[in-house]
């Protein structure tokens, strides 16, 4: 084990050991509050660019499976723990986390005072962050590679993690409904979440266009996840735009859901250090009821939470926001089908509160437009 | 919707005594009960008998009843102070039990009061075995295979279809009280039968074996709305099999992925939903097949429990506070978290640190008692630790239970250990994970351990850990920076150090300060940092940023009390509670130093600052250095928590640390035995006469001189530990012989044992010049029983006035011998017309919190501001003390001492024997007051030891030593219309005194020629009502303890002293031509 250097573009600098493979990454510094589900956040495409710090402090107990894999990878820019397990214990894993870790050339660090850089990000915001292990570098070398790296706003990373190519995922039973998911970083939970419901998803690339979605004739169009800066999504919030109009139902999540909102013309801004783990409270404004729900989001949208609204496709509203800060976390227009939400419905990892939502889409792709 | 209008006024009903099972965690959590009913402005009406709990201080509701929680009872306080509801989720299994008579009989309809918190179905369906399967099936979810069970017949049936082993857990009861595994038909007859009769309902479960299955605890909370958030996740180091009281837990959870964890998530919310808890707390336990997965659903608590205490302090989220706001008619979004001020209560606390909590058992005092660990509990108490790290917390939580043993050790592997090693685990005892860390240091794999006693690898591995680091640091060389950060990060005390090293535990402490290798606090936030938190709560670990503010009000360190146990309970907590309160409104800062999860001490709420750490003087040292740094310390208060804390308070000293209050060499002066002689020969007081032997034939040179009884015991332990009273050169000798390891230099003391004399207990303060006598407490059993298990009664009943002044007069020369700031309890025992001094212990004592509560003094409160300089009289005119006299008693109160043999069994199967002795054994108390004598004690007995009946059939049977003392009393039951049973030498003796009795076969004499039974088996039947039996001497004469063990198996009121069983006579008396009274503490106090 050789030292190794979480590095923050504000200058502060902590020290701990290397973990996983050794050199040096760079990305955004965020941190994620989840004591379960180190699997799934790695997996996921939207960290993408991002080093990630989780704050409980056992990483890896469990080891990995491929069952609880959110997409083909690790996509994480860099992982930052405080105590990795040198031993798995499950009867599902596979394999240790630090092996997966190398295999996919993820460089981490370990035994560093996650909770003081938590309370630092906290406190100061995300920010650009460089992992240097197993090298010679000064620490003002270290800060001055950190410097060069791009900022996450005005980040266009879609493309890096959406498919190349359509593909499909099967309805479970019977088929009921044909969707069109448009893939900004997708995770494999949430087309299995509408397979489960009847639901034949096809999965298409970012770049897909009008007239591609419609050739499929789908009941539903799905808006996923996916990392960066929601405003560099030009052509998509176009692309959202021509759904609408076509009123065909629509279903956004966590990114999908800002690329809703701006289709809408709200817009969107970065939250100081973002939503990230698996314990947020989000009300539903309409029946009061609260969900626990998993968030994973560094932007959020600018809409009215007091009152509806109105948009050039009918009036809409804000249905759900964080109880913690406020921020808008779901809308849904009034005049057409379509709603989103700034959270996790699917889950993975996290709870499984805000299921009902899949429910809801297929609602209202039965109320348009039965098979 | 915020508070429900309807409720102007509620009774809150408390958990009694403190019991196996049943702890002050409810002390805890009924108290932040009543602080928030009051907050929101509602009348608190509060029924309570345990006198040693903040909860039943008069200024925590507007009507404190100590009375009996029983129907009686409450139905009186219900008709008096007509509550609009009832509280009863707060206060464990006592409570709701109640609660449900309360509704069976119709009391709660007849006064049109409405359970709040959960109601009498929702309770049902969580606590009905039967019911409760269908909802976990209804849900989806699995439960053991089982079969309900009411008679033994039912038991045989059950058990050919589950086949051996069996788990039986009878219905009702609390702590798994009654409940075990049988691996035969004789273990089943044993376990079936006696859960059979523990059972209110005479219902037992049997069920399948999960033994060796991973165990986990979820704590739930749903409001009004059906909004459902889990509070935290525990899991059992210790697989199913062993009590979760009795398990090493870790919170959260360690060894689940997120879709196993949301399995139980989405398990517990289903469960809670459907069992209709609509508002408040309850627990859900799983347990998961290591193998696959396969998850079973073990039970639930629909009411706040001992582990939501565990949770509340392990997340900082106050889950009893929350549980009262949502029976009043909050929802959980419309509650802030205390800690980070903005974000409400509606969210899942996230941990970014390891909680381990360790039990702490007491089976030294139930020397016959099986020590295996089973489904029943039989810990007394535990301590909980925080950590950055598993092994760090673990380490911590090992060294707060105050236990030589418990701590890890690294000696030389012998040659055959490991297999020693390796079959000793597989049964779960006090110390397995000692064993487990020893059979790996011997060599043992990770797989041979799992195979053994199914921990969980990955606990193993952290075990492994922590001895690969034991190797490192014992390898020559220096003490690096590295190694020692390393070793101090992985939770090594300094002390483990300097073993490892060779080198004393101060030099190791040096070095490491040297190289400024400090802990750093960090605090407990419930958010894992996300939000800022408002609330200094911490815990320490070695890591970079440490998060204790600056201050510039000057503080005073309280250090609390460790783990219960035996002799150091919730009345040490009490009095360092109320000096954190009283400094606090004097304007001071309070810090309070504490690892027992269960108490109001370590609630957030209570100090200025709370630190969760072991009680160590390592540990303690490095908060004292973290808060000078902080700002203005002006000492630290160790009279309060009992022994612990006073035991740290030379070690303190001799760093520089200011002792506020009675100074550690006055404390060695009151313990230390020659020059406590002298001060009483220099005041001229008497004390029995005494000796050290170190050989037999010494001990009965001193008997001799000093004349018998005598009073033995060895020199080296402390609480009464193996104390026995002999009564000849014969019991003397087999005492010396049994204590092996006496030597000169631990001898034995041989006290001058005053037979039949009255024992008296006096708290007092004294603050350099002037005494306040808070109380004078009169035993009911005589000298020779330990005070903490005897009976007594303020005022005192028998003492007369002058003798109130000696006992006065000697109080004060003692304090001023010794040099008291503050408390001081002293002993002293009356014979013929002398007074002897027993002893002295310059501190709070067990009686503080009973003798406060009698007399309407804060004696605590008083004591804190003495040590910070204060005088008495200065108290007297802010009002802390009555402004003139001593403390006087209003009306007559009794306390009770609270026994566990019904917990213990031996490994034979059958139950401990029920006798009291100089060795304390009770857990906990309960107070009875009244205008007379009889009826406090027939109140006292009725919640320690069931109702004293007022009619029907008493046997007595007598050791020739207390025929004399017991005969009037035994008149007395006949006069009152009572059917005497008796063994043939009391009956005779009974006759020559004119009491007729009807005489009865002994156990030994076998069932008679025409089957007459035995005195055992006529107990078994049930036709006794009250057991009078005094034993013989020391050690188990076979008839008395069949006897006394029978009783306490069928749940008969068993007494064991003439001077119990005349109180008891007096008790009947009353009970017999009156209603029991009730009435407030603040009208008893006005």
């Amino acid at each position: 084990m050789s030292k190794a250097f979480f590095v923050l573009d504000d200058g502060r600098i902590f020290e701990g050991k290397s973990w996983g493979a050794t050199g040096k990454t760079f990305g955004e510094a965020v941190f994620q509050t989840g004591m379960t589900g180190y699997q799934e956040t790695l997996t996921d495409p939207s960290y993408h660019k991002q080093v990630v710090v989780m704050t409980a402090p056992h990483i890896g107990n469990t080891g990995v499976n491929t069952a609880d894999n959110e997409s083909s990878k690790i996509w994480v820019a860099g992982f930052v723990v405080r105590n990795p397990s040198t031993l798995t214990s499950n009867w599902r894993s596979e394999n240790s986390l630090e092996a997966e870790l190398i295999a996919n050339n993820i460089i981490g660090i370990q035994s560093v005072d996650t909770r003081a850089i938590t309370r630092h990000l906290r406190d100061r915001g995300s920010m650009r962050v460089g992992i240097f292990s197993g090298l010679d570098l000064s620490r003002e070398e270290m800060v001055v590679e950190v410097r060069k790296i791009e900022a996450m706003s005005g980040a266009f990373l879609v493309a890096d993690v959406s498919t190349s190519q359509p593909y499909v995922v099967p309805a479970i039973g019977e088929r009921k409904f044909v969707v069109a998911a448009l893939d900004l970083g997708i995770k494999a939970a949430t087309p299995k979440a509408l397979a489960e419901r009847g639901v034949e998803v096809h999965v298409l690339p970012f770049n897909s266009t009008i007239e591609e979605i419609t050739a499929l004739n789908p009941h539903g169009v799905f808006i996923s996840n996916g990392p960066g800066d929601p405003a560099t999504m030009v052509d998509t919030i176009d692309l959202v735009r021509k759904v609408l109009l076509k009123e065909i139902p629509i279903f956004g999540i966590c990114f999908g859901h800002q690329i809703l909102g701006r289709a809408l013309g709200f817009e969107t801004y970065k939250l100081t250090f973002g939503h990230r783990g698996i314990n947020q409270p989000v009300i539903d404004k309409n029946t009061g009821t609260v969900e626990i729900t998993s968030h994973n989001h560094g932007f959020a949208l600018k809409a009215p939470t007091d009152a509806q609204f109105s948009t050039v496709y009918g009036r809409g509203e804000v249905t759900h926001v964080s109880l913690n800060d406020g921020t808008v976390e779901g809308l849904q227009l009034l005049d057409r089908p379509a709603f989103s939400v700034q959270y996790h419905p699917e889950a993975a990892a996290g709870p499984h509160d805000a299921a009902y939502l899949f429910d809801s889409f297929i609602d209202l792709m039965s109320k348009k437009a039965p098979v | 919707m915020p508070l429900d209008p309807s409720i102007k006024s509620v009774l809150v009903i408390g958990s009694g005594p403190i019991v196996i099972g049943q702890a002050c965690e409810f002390d805890y959590s009924g108290t932040q009960a009543c602080r928030v009913l009051r907050e929101e402005g509602i009348r608190v009406v509060l029924v309570n008998s345990n006198p040693a709990t903040i909860m039943t201080d008069p200024e925590f509701a507007d009507a404190t009843y100590i009375e009996p929680i029983t129907s009686d009872a409450i139905e009186k306080i219900i008709a008096h102070e007509k509550p609009d509801a009832v509280l009863a989720t707060l206060g464990g299994q006592t409570a709701l039990n109640a609660a449900i008579e309360l509704f069976h009989k119709g009391i709660l309809a007849k006064y049109g009061v409405r359970l709040i918190g959960a109601d009498v179905d929702a309770i049902n369906r969580g606590e009905n075995r039967e019911l409760f399967r269908a909802i976990v099936a209804k849900v989806g979810g699995e439960s053991a295979k089982s079969v309900i069970c009411h008679t033994m017949d039912d038991v045989i049936e059950g058990v050919k279809e589950l086949g051996f082993p069996v788990v039986i857990r009878p219905s009702f009861t609390m702590g798994g009280l009654g409940s075990g595994i049988a691996f035969d038909a004789k273990q089943l007859d044993q376990i079936a039968g006696a859960g059979l009769r523990h059972s209110p309902t005479s219902e037992v479960l049997l069920e399948e074996s999960i033994i060796g299955w991973k165990e986990y605890e979820l704590e739930v909370m749903r409001d009004r709305k059906d909004n459902v958030v889990i509070v935290c996740s525990i899991e059992n180091i210790d697989p199913m099999g062993v009590h979760t009281g009795d398990s090493i837990t870790v919170a959260p959870a360690m060894t689940l992925t997120d879709v196993e964890y949301q399995m139980l998530r989405n398990l517990s919310l289903d469960i809670i939903r459907e069992v209709g808890v609509d508002t408040g707390g309850c627990n859900i336990q799983f347990a998961v097949n290591p193998a696959n997965g396969r998850i079973i659903v073990i039970e639930m608590n629909p009411r706040v429990s001992r582990s939501s205490a565990l949770a509340s302090k392990a997340t900082g989220f106050p889950i009893a506070k929350i549980a009262t706001k949502l029976a009043i008619g909050y929802t959980l979004n419309e509650i802030q978290n205390d800690i980070t001020k903005l974000t409400p209560a509606s969210f899942e606390p996230t941990l970014d640190y390891v909680v381990v909590k360790v039990p702490r058992f007491a089976f030294e005092k139930f020397a016959d008692a099986d020590p295996r660990l089973t489904t029943t509990m039989k810990s007394v108490g535990e301590a909980m630790a925080i950590g950055r790290s598993f092994s760090e917390a673990l380490m911590k939580a090992l060294r707060s239970l105050e236990r030589k043993e418990a701590i890890f050790t690294w000696p030389q592997v012998k040659g055959d250990e490991l297999q020693e090693l390796l079959s000793a685990l597989a049964v779960p005892t006090e110390y397995r994970l000692q064993q487990v860390q020893r059979a790996l240091w011997a060599g043992a794999t990770i797989d041979e351990i799992f195979a053994a006693c199914k921990i969980d690898p990955w606990y193993l591995r952290q075990i492994q850990l922590i001895n690969e680091h034991a190797a490192l640091i014992a390898l020559p060389g220096e003490l690096s920076m590295e190694l020692l950060k390393d070793a101090k990060s992985a939770g090594f005390s300094d002390a483990q150090i300097a073993l490892l090293r060779g080198i004393p535990e101060d030099e190791v402490r040096r070095i490491r300060h040297h190289l400024n290798i400090r802990p750093v606090y960090k605090t407990v936030d419930t958010c894992a940092a996300e939000f800022e938190a408002f609330t200094p709560y911490h815990y320490s670990s070695y890591e970079e940023e440490s998060e204790v503010r600056p201050r510039t009000t000057p503080a005073v360190i309280i250090l609390g009390s460790g783990p219960n146990r035996i002799g150091q309970g919730i009345e040490f907590d009490y009095s360092c509670v109320h000096a954190s309160f009283a400094l606090r409104a004097a304007g001071y800062e309070t810090i309070m130093i504490n690892c027992n999860p269960e108490t109001v001490s370590t609630d957030y709420d209570t100090s200025n600052r709370l630190y969760f750490e072991p009680l160590t003087l390592e540990d303690v040292l490095e908060v004292i250095h973290a808060e000078t740094l902080a700002g203005p310390v002006l000492g630290v208060i160790t009279q309060l928590g009992g022994q612990t804390p006073l035991g740290l308070a030379a070690g303190l000293k001799a760093n520089g640390v200011t002792i506020l209050g009675t100074s550690p060499e006055a404390i060695n002066l009151a313990e230390e035995r020659g020059a406590f002689g002298q001060i009483l020969v220099d005041q001229g007081l008497n004390a029995p006469e005494f000796g050290m032997a170190s050989s037999q034939l010494e001990a009965i040179t001193i008997a001799t001189r000093i004349g018998y009884p005598v009073l033995v015991r060895p020199s080296f332990v402390l609480g009464g530990r193996g104390m026995e009273i002999v009564y000849d050169d014969s019991a003397l000798a087999g005492f010396i012989t049994r204590a092996t390891d006496i030597t000169p230099d631990h001898p034995v003391l041989v006290d001058r044992f005053l037979d039949s004399a009255i024992e008296i207990d006096v708290d007092a303060l004294f603050d350099g010049s002037e005494l306040f006598l808070g109380g004078v407490m009169e035993h009911i059993e005589e000298a020779g029983i330990h005070s903490g298990d005897s009976a007594c009664v303020l005022p005192s009943m028998t003492i007369s006035a002058a003798q109130l002044k000696e006992i006065k007069l000697a109080t004060t020369k003692i304090a001023q011998g010794v040099g008291v700031l503050g408390l001081i309890n002293i002993q002293f025992a009356i014979a013929g017309d002398t007074l002897y001094v027993l002893e002295a212990n310059p501190r709070a004592s067990r009686t503080v919190p009973f003798v406060s509560k009698a007399t309407g003094v804060a004696l605590a409160k008083a004591a804190a501001r003495i040590s910070l300089g204060s005088s008495i009289a200065e108290l007297r005119g802010e009002g802390i003390l009555p402004i003139s006299g001593d403390g006087v008693a209003k009306g007559v109160s009794v306390k009770e001492a609270v026994l566990p043999w019904n917990r213990f069994r031996r490994t034979d199967g059958r139950g401990v024997d029920a006798i009291l002795g100089p060795e304390m054994r009770s857990t906990g108390e309960v107070m009875g007051i009244s205008p007379a004598f009889g009826e406090s004690y027939a109140k006292s007995q009725i919640q320690a030891f069931g109702p004293l009946p007022k009619s029907g059939t008493v046997f007595i049977s007598l050791a020739d030593k207390d025929k004399a003392s017991g005969i009037e009393a035994a008149a007395g039951l006949a006069s009152l219309g009572f059917r005497i049973l008796a063994t043939e030498g009391t009956a005779r003796y009974l006759a020559e005194h004119g009491v007729v009795s009807i005489s009865v076969r002994k156990n030994s004499d076998g069932t008679g020629p025409m089957g007459e039974p035995t005195i055992v088996e006529i107990i078994n039947s049930g036709d006794i009502d009250l057991v009078i039996n005094t034993p013989v001497g020391r050690g188990v004469r076979a008839d008395g303890w069949l006897i006394r063990t029978a009783a306490v198996q069928r749940s008969i009121p068993i007494i064991t002293t003439t001077a119990g069983f005349n109180a008891a006579v007096e008790g009947i008396r009353f009970l017999q031509s009156h209603e029991l009274s009730i009435k407030p503490l603040q009208e008893w106090l006005a």
